[in-house]
C-alpha cells in the first residue's frame, strides 16, 4: 500500500500528471491576464476559454519535426530538455503541499529542504546556459551568456528574500516555516518588502519581460531556444510552466504561510495562493518592457541587494526586540 | 573574442529584407555592414513605361504607409511640368490627408519601438488607437492604406460638413490618448532606461550624414520641408518644427509625439478654415520637356522625387529617393558601439521602410564574394546557361 502510495505521489498528485495539468492552467492564466491587460482576447478557442489552448500546444510541438543542428554536441543537447524537466518536477515534489504518507513525508520534508528546493531551481539556469551553447548557433550562444550573467544579479537577492522569513521563522524546513505563518499571521506583514523583491527575482529567473533578455526575440530571434524544435522545445516549456508554479509555490510558502487544510482545502489554498504570486508576475510582464542585461545587473547589486539586505536587518531586529 | 552575426535578411526585428551584418565583442558592436537590395522591384523602369496619369498609382504602391506621400511627391512635380496650379480646397484636402498620414505613421511607429524594445503592451494599446485614424482615412478615401486621393491638379474626392465633424470628433479623442502615451513614454522608468542615450547622433555628424526627418530633428537639426520650402497648403499653415536635443532614440520618439499633436493642429486648423469652390483642375494629357525635383516632408523624412519629361505621355526618367536611404549612413553611425541589445530599437528608430528605399541591386557571386554590375543582356545570357546546364538536383524528394 505504503509503495503504491508512493507511486501515486510521484504519478499523479503532486507528481508528474498534477505538476503538467497545474502548469498548463498557470500558462493559461498567465496568457489570459497579460492578454486582457493589453487590451486583448487571449486564448479563446480550445475549450472553454481556451482553457485548453497551452495543452494543445504542447501536443502540437510534440508532433513536430524534431530537428538537431549538425554541429551541435547532439548528446547534451537531447538530454539537456529532459534534465531540466526532470529538475523542476522533482522540485515541485519539495513544495509542502498535502502529504498522505509518513514515509514520503519524512523522504521529502526535512531540515533544510527549502536550500535544497532553491539549489534545484537553480539548476535549470544552468541548463538553459548549457541549450545555449551546445546549438553552437551565435543567437544562442549570445543568449547563452546572457542567462548566466543574469544569474549573477538575481540569485542572490533571491536568496536573501526566500531566507529572511525562514530565519523569521527559526527553521530550514518549508513545512515549519509554513507552520510558523500560519500560527503568527502578522508576521507576515514584515516580511513584505521581501516579497516584492523576491517576486522581482523570480520574474527574472522565469525569464519573463523586462528581463526577457535570453531570449529577447527582437534582438537574438529564439535566444538559447533558437535551434531547438519539435519534442525538446515542448519539454522545454513544459519546463518553464512548472518552473513558474514551483517557484509561486515556493514564494506563496514562505511569504503567504503555505498551503493548510488537509487534501482539498489543502488544493484550494494551494491553487489561490500560487495564483496571486501568478497574478503579480503578470503584472510586471505587461507593464514593462524589457532592459539590457548590464541594466539587469546593475538594478540587482544597486537596488534589490540592498533591500534585501534590509529585509534581512528588519528580520534580525524582530526577532531579537520581540520574539 | 569578435564575431559576426547577422540580423537579417530575415530576422525578427526586421518586417522586411535587409542585411545587417554586425561584429560584435562581447555584447558591443564595434563594427556595421548594411547591404541592401534583396527587395528591389524595378519600379522607377517600370515608371518609365506608364503614362502620367497610371504613374499616380504606381507611386502610390512604394509604400504602404507614406502611399500618400509618394503620389504627392510625384504630383506636385507632374503639376509643375504641366504648368498648372490646383485649386485651393484640393491643397487643403491634399494637405489634410497628409498630416492624417503622417498621424497614422508615427502612432505605428510608436508601436513598432514599444515592440522593438520588449515592450509588448504599449505596441497594443498604440495599434489599437491607430484605428481611430484609419477609420477616418477610410471614410474620407475609402481605403485604409492606399487612398489614391491625389490626382494630377487636385485630388479626386470632397469632404462634406458631416465627415468635417467625425474628422473633428476622432482628432479629439487621439489627442487624449497621445498625452497618454507622452506620459508613458516619458515616465515609464524600464522604458525610458531602454531609450536615453541608446544611438547617439551629435548635431554635426546629423548634418554631415545628410539624416533627414524626426533622425535629424532628434539631434536638433531644424530641417523640415514643410517649414523650408513649404508646398501645398503648409505656407499658410500655422505650425512648428518639433526638434529635440538629446540627440538619442529617446529623443526621436518625442519628437515623433510632439509631430503628432502638430499634425492633430495643422489638421484642425485645416478643416476649420476649409475655402470653398472646386477640388481639382483639368490637367493636360502631356508634358513640355522640362525636369523638375519634387521635395516632400513625408512621416520618415524628405522624399524628393526626380521627374524628367520629353514631351510625350510618358516620363523619360523618374527617380525616387525616399528617406529611408538618406538615413542609412547615420544608423551605421549610431550603431557603432551600441550594445547587441540596441540593434533593433535604433533601427527601428530610423522608421525604415525597406522596400521603398531599394534603387538597385548587388550583384555577388556566393562562391566568391565577387561583386559586380551586369548589363541586362547579360544576365539573361546567365540565366540561359544556367537553364542549358542545371546543377544537381537536391535529393529531397516530394511526400506525394
Amino acid at each position: 500500500m505504503a509503495v503504491l502510495k508512493t507511486v501515486l505521489y510521484l504519478l499523479v498528485y503532486p507528481g508528474i500528471l498534477f505538476l503538467f495539468v497545474y502548469a498548463t492552467f498557470c500558462e493559461w492564466f498567465d496568457r489570459k491576464v497579460y492578454a486582457r491587460l493589453q487590451n486583448r482576447m487571449g486564448p479563446t478557442h480550445t475549450g472553454p476559454w481556451g482553457i485548453l489552448q497551452p495543452v494543445a500546444d504542447f501536443f502540437k510541438l510534440m508532433s513536430k519535426e524534431d530537428v538537431v543542428p549538425e554541429k551541435a554536441d547532439k548528446i547534451l543537447f537531447t538530454l539537456l530538455p529532459i534534465f531540466g524537466l526532470a529538475i523542476v518536477a522533482t522540485a515541485g515534489l519539495l513544495l509542502p503541499i498535502w502529504h498522505s504518507n509518513e514515509a514520503v513525508v519524512r523522504m521529502i520534508s526535512f531540515p533544510g529542504d527549502i536550500i535544497v528546493l532553491l539549489y534545484l531551481l537553480s539548476l535549470p539556469t544552468l541548463i538553459f546556459f548549457l541549450a545555449g551553447w551546445s546549438s553552437t548557433n551565435f543567437f544562442s550562444t549570445i543568449g547563452g551568456t546572457r542567462v548566466l550573467t543574469m544569474l549573477f544579479g538575481y540569485e542572490v537577492p533571491l536568496f536573501m528574500a526566500v531566507l529572511s522569513p525562514a530565519i523569521l521563522a527559526n527553521s530550514w524546513r518549508l513545512s515549519e516555516i509554513a507552520l510558523f505563518y500560519q500560527k503568527k499571521p502578522l508576521l507576515i506583514l514584515p516580511n513584505l518588502l521581501g516579497f516584492v523583491i523576491a517576486l522581482i527575482s523570480v520574474q527574472a529567473k522565469l525569464e519573463r519581460t523586462p528581463f526577457d533578455i535570453p531570449h529577447a526575440e527582437t534582438e537574438i530571434v529564439g535566444g538559447t531556444f533558437t535551434e531547438y524544435s519539435g519534442k525538446k522545445l515542448a519539454f522545454f516549456r513544459l519546463m518553464i510552466d512548472i518552473e513558474l508554479v514551483v517557484s509561486s509555490g515556493l514564494v506563496a510558502t514562505v511569504f503567504l504561510a503555505g498551503f493548510p487544510g488537509g487534501l482539498w482545502l489543502g488544493l484550494l489554498n494551494f491553487i489561490i495562493k500560487t495564483l496571486f504570486v501568478i497574478f503579480f508576475l503578470s503584472l510586471i510582464r505587461a507593464l514593462t518592457s524589457r532592459i539590457r542585461v548590464d541594466q539587469v545587473v546593475s538594478f540587482a547589486w544597486k537596488y534589490l541587494a540592498p533591500l534585501a539586505i534590509l529585509q534581512l536587518l528588519v528580520v534580525i531586529l524582530i526577532k531579537g526586540l520581540l520574539l | 573574442m569578435k564575431f559576426t552575426i547577422p540580423i537579417g535578411p530575415q530576422h525578427p526585428a526586421l518586417k522586411e529584407p535587409i542585411s545587417l551584418r554586425m561584429t560584435v565583442e562581447g555584447e558591443v558592436i564595434r563594427d556595421a555592414d548594411i547591404r541592401l537590395g534583396y527587395n528591389h522591384r524595378g519600379l522607377e523602369k517600370l515608371a518609365e513605361e506608364r503614362t502620367w496619369i497610371q504613374n499616380i498609382y504606381l507611386m502610390e504602391r512604394i509604400c504602404g504607409i507614406c502611399s500618400h506621400s509618394h503620389t504627392t511627391c510625384y504630383v506636385q512635380g507632374v503639376e509643375k511640368l504641366m504648368e498648372i496650379e490646383p485649386p485651393k480646397r484640393g491643397l487643403y484636402i491634399r494637405t489634410l490627408v497628409a498630416e492624417l498620414e503622417r498621424i497614422h505613421s508615427h502612432l505605428l511607429w510608436l508601436g513598432v519601438a514599444g515592440h522593438e524594445a520588449g515592450f509588448d503592451s504599449f505596441f497594443m494599446y498604440t495599434w489599437r488607437d491607430r484605428e481611430v485614424v484609419m477609420d477616418i482615412l477610410e471614410m474620407i478615401s475609402g481605403n485604409r492604406v492606399h487612398y489614391a486621393m491625389n490626382t494630377i491638379g487636385g485630388v479626386r474626392r470632397d469632404l462634406d460638413d458631416l465627415q468635417v465633424k467625425k474628422i473633428l470628433d476622432g482628432l479629439e479623442v487621439l489627442k487624449k490618448r497621445t498625452e497618454y502615451y507622452f506620459k508613458i513614454g516619458a515616465n515609464e522608468p524600464t522604458f525610458v532606461a531602454r531609450l536615453a542615450g541608446v544611438g547617439y547622433l551629435s548635431k554635426e555628424r546629423a548634418m554631415d550624414l545628410c539624416a533627414v526627418g524626426p533622425t535629424a530633428r532628434a539631434s536638433g537639426v531644424t530641417r523640415d520641408v514643410r517649414k523650408d520650402d513649404p508646398y501645398a497648403a503648409y505656407d499658410e499653415t500655422p505650425f512648428d518644427v518639433c526638434t529635440a536635443d538629446t540627440c538619442d532614440v529617446l529623443g526621436r520618439t518625442v519628437v515623433r509625439i510632439k509631430e503628432l499633436f502638430e499634425s492633430y493642429k495643422i489638421s484642425e486648423f485645416l478643416l476649420k478654415s476649409l475655402p470653398a469652390g472646386g477640388i481639382a483642375v483639368k490637367a493636360p494629357k502631356r508634358a513640355k520637356p522640362n525636369e523638375v525635383l519634387s521635395r516632400y516632408e513625408a512621416p520618415r523624412g524628405e522624399n524628393t522625387h526626380y521627374i524628367k519629361s520629353n514631351g510625350t505621355d510618358k516620363p523619360e526618367r523618374l527617380k525616387v529617393r525616399a528617406p529611408t536611404l538618406a538615413n542609412y549612413p547615420a544608423t551605421v553611425e549610431m550603431l557603432r558601439n551600441g550594445f547587441i541589445a540596441d540593434i533593433p530599437l535604433i533601427f527601428a528608430a530610423i522608421d525604415p521602410c525597406i522596400c521603398c528605399a531599394e534603387r538597385a541591386v548587388e550583384l555577388v557571386n556566393a562562391r566568391t564574394g565577387e561583386e559586380k554590375a551586369l548589363r541586362f543582356s547579360e544576365l539573361r545570357k546567365l540565366a540561359d546557361e544556367r537553364f542549358k546546364n542545371p546543377s544537381l538536383k537536391r535529393n529531397a524528394v516530394w511526400p506525394f
